[in-house]
């Protein structure tokens, strides 16, 4: 089977400074994948790298695309890769308010990447809207409100929904879940595991928190000072960690 | 009028408008930046239109200004006045005598031929301002052809006004390629984008020129459900009768009594010299005096 993503050498540095380097792994059609690791190892400036946000160092990037197979997303024009990034793509980030447009209602939220690829059906479009909205327990009458006016948990939700919405093949998620109080968290976990199941999405989510790779990802990678010091099958990881580190972030999480 | 240059700016400014002409009607619709200098006048005062002016007015033409349709608003005159004393050039309040005619917020009713060119006052160029406040993101979504954000727009018309609400400065998509802002004129005036003359549009303050050529193709953008419709008060002028002309609403009495008549000063009083006359309107020649 051809992975989804096939990553190769990644190296980014800041400065002098490291952000992340030699990371390489495949991911394959309907897998998850966590990156865990401590403040500053690394986890967003790689995630940036594979979604296109940041240009690594070195290295390459190479993504199943429908129409040509495998392409590397580094070297490709920009008008291709944004053309992903709309599409096939999705990026759920940390504070919903950077991915989403606050001053939209929730339904144009929704519908704005339907319209990006020339969605010209008001009706349709608010169909899908509602429909997404109730995917994520929106309820429909929230539709035209602005998500200034929603809770930090329905905003989050928002932002899913608006990045499912064309169907993408890969998500990124950057701490989905970070900031939120611990039973909002617990729903929305609860929400995207449906999600990821339902739809058979291919997923690459960075935390620190080991309970939502517990419950969301079938492969872990662990990352310390911008390297990655431990890939293996999630359960593998946690109940049976090989680096002495990776002994120490699970067994302090387990005492907490 | 030997104190000036002809038209008030120099050659070089006028060359490098020119040239930025030139540009916009080689790629219609793209907004093409230009370095506006102070004009005797203050932004908002249609600075951006008087430079292009300046920069296609030559001493044979007839010049023509309207403000809201009309040619005897304050603004209207002031700058057909400037152009009086800096070009010496004849001026006309007749559409189908002018060359060149400037405008704020009105295309005129009489259709334009292919020998005059007709300057656009603009206010706020960039039609993807309302959602996308950086410069940088949405000159990438022009170039990169990404107007998704403008759907976006209309979408939330429809859904606070249960249509497109929008009336005025009702964007428009040019040969198939940009989109572009037709500045502040009521969406009614749309389908005359597509017209025989030169459309030219100046932003001052925001240094931008562009330009749509002649027989040029222009869609207002719209959705298949909720389709473009160029609406105007469903009456018709209560001086001239016309019925296919764009109306102002004037209340002209205490008790709150209306009346509707064309914005285009022109179009009105000629169709009553020619005898046309409307509910509330008296014959011509009556009140001439
Ligand atoms: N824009 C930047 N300029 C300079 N250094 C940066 C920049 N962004 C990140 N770094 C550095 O790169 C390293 C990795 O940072 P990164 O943000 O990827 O870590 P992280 O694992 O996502 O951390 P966190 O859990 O706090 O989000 C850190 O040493 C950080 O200080
Ligand atoms: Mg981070």
């Amino acid at each position: 089977m051809t992975p989804l993503l096939q990553v190769e050498n990644i190296a980014k540095f800041y400065g002098a400074r490291i952000g992340c380097t030699d990371v390489s792994f495949d991911l394959y059609p309907g897998e998850v994948m966590g990156i865990v690791g401590e403040s500053g190892s690394g986890k967003s400036t790689l995630l940036n790298c594979l979604a296109g946000h940041l240009t690594p160092d070195d290295g390459s990037v190479q993504f199943d695309t429908r129409a040509e197979g495998l392409r590397d997303t580094i070297t490709m024009s920009e008008p291709e890769r944004r053309m992903l990034s709309r599409t096939d793509w999705a990026f759920v980030h940390q504070h919903a308010r950077d991915g989403l447009r606050m001053n939209v209602s929730a339904g144009g939220n929704v519908g704005e990447r339907l319209m990006a690829i020339n969605a010209r059906h008001y009706g349709d479009i608010r169909g899908s809207a509602i429909d997404w909205l109730g995917r994520v327990e929106i309820s429909e009458d929230r539709i035209d409100d602005r998500p200034t006016a929603f809770s930090g948990g329905m905003q989050q939700r928002l932002q899913i929904a608006r990045n499912l919405v064309t169907g993408p093949r890969l998500v990124f998620m950057d701490e989905p879940t970070g900031g939120l109080d611990v039973s909002v968290q617990a729903r929305l976990l609860d929400l995207l595991r449906g999600l990821v199941r339902e739809m058979n999405l291919s997923a690459i989510i960075v935390t620190h928190d080991l309970a939502v790779v517990r419950l969301l990802a079938d492969r872990l990678m662990v990352m310390k000072d911008g390297h990655v010091i431990e890939t293996g099958l999630t359960d593998q990881v946690l109940d049976d960690p090989q680096h002495a580190y990776t002994q120490l972030l699970v067994s302090s999480v387990l005492q907490v | 009028m030997s104190d000036y240059n002809f038209a008030y700016l120099d050659e070089q400014t006028k060359r490098m408008i020119r040239r930025a002409i030139l540009k916009g009607l080689a790629i219609p619709g793209y907004q093409v930046p230009f370095a506006s200098r102070e004009m005797p006048m203050p932004y908002g005062w249609g600075t951006g239109g008087v430079q292009v002016s300046a920069a296609v007015l030559t001493p044979d033409d007839t010049f023509k200004v309207i403000d809201q349709g009309a040619d005897d608003t304050t603004n209207a005159v002031s700058i057909r006045r400037f152009f009086q004393k800096t070009a010496g050039i004849a001026v006309t309040e007749a559409t189908a005598d002018a060359s060149v005619i400037q405008t704020r917020h009105r295309i005129p009713e009489q259709v334009l031929r292919s020998d005059q060119i007709i300057v656009y006052q603009v206010p706020i160029p960039e039609p993807l301002r309302f959602l996308e406040p950086s410069e940088v993101e949405t000159r990438k979504m022009h170039s990169l052809e990404e107007y998704g954000l403008m759907h976006v727009k209309l979408y939330e018309d429809i859904s606070q006004h249960g249509d497109i609400a929008t009336a005025y400065a009702y964007p428009v998509k040019v040969e198939g390629r940009y989109v572009m802002d037709p500045s502040p004129i009521p969406k009614f005036d749309n389908p005359k984008l597509e017209m025989a003359g030169i459309q030219l549009f100046g932003a001052g303050r925001e240094q931008r020129i562009y330009a749509i050529p002649p027989y040029t193709k222009v869609v207002s953008l719209d959705f298949e459900d909720y389709p473009f419709q160029p609406t105007k008060a469903d009456h018709a002028c209560d001086l001239c009768a016309a019925t296919d002309s764009y109306l102002d609403e004037l209340i002209v009495d205490d008790e709150g009594s209306r009346m509707f008549m064309c914005s285009d000063t022109d179009y009105c009083s000629t169709r009553r010299k020619q005898g046309h006359n409307g509910a509330q309107g008296v014959p011509y020649a009556e009140d001439a005096a």
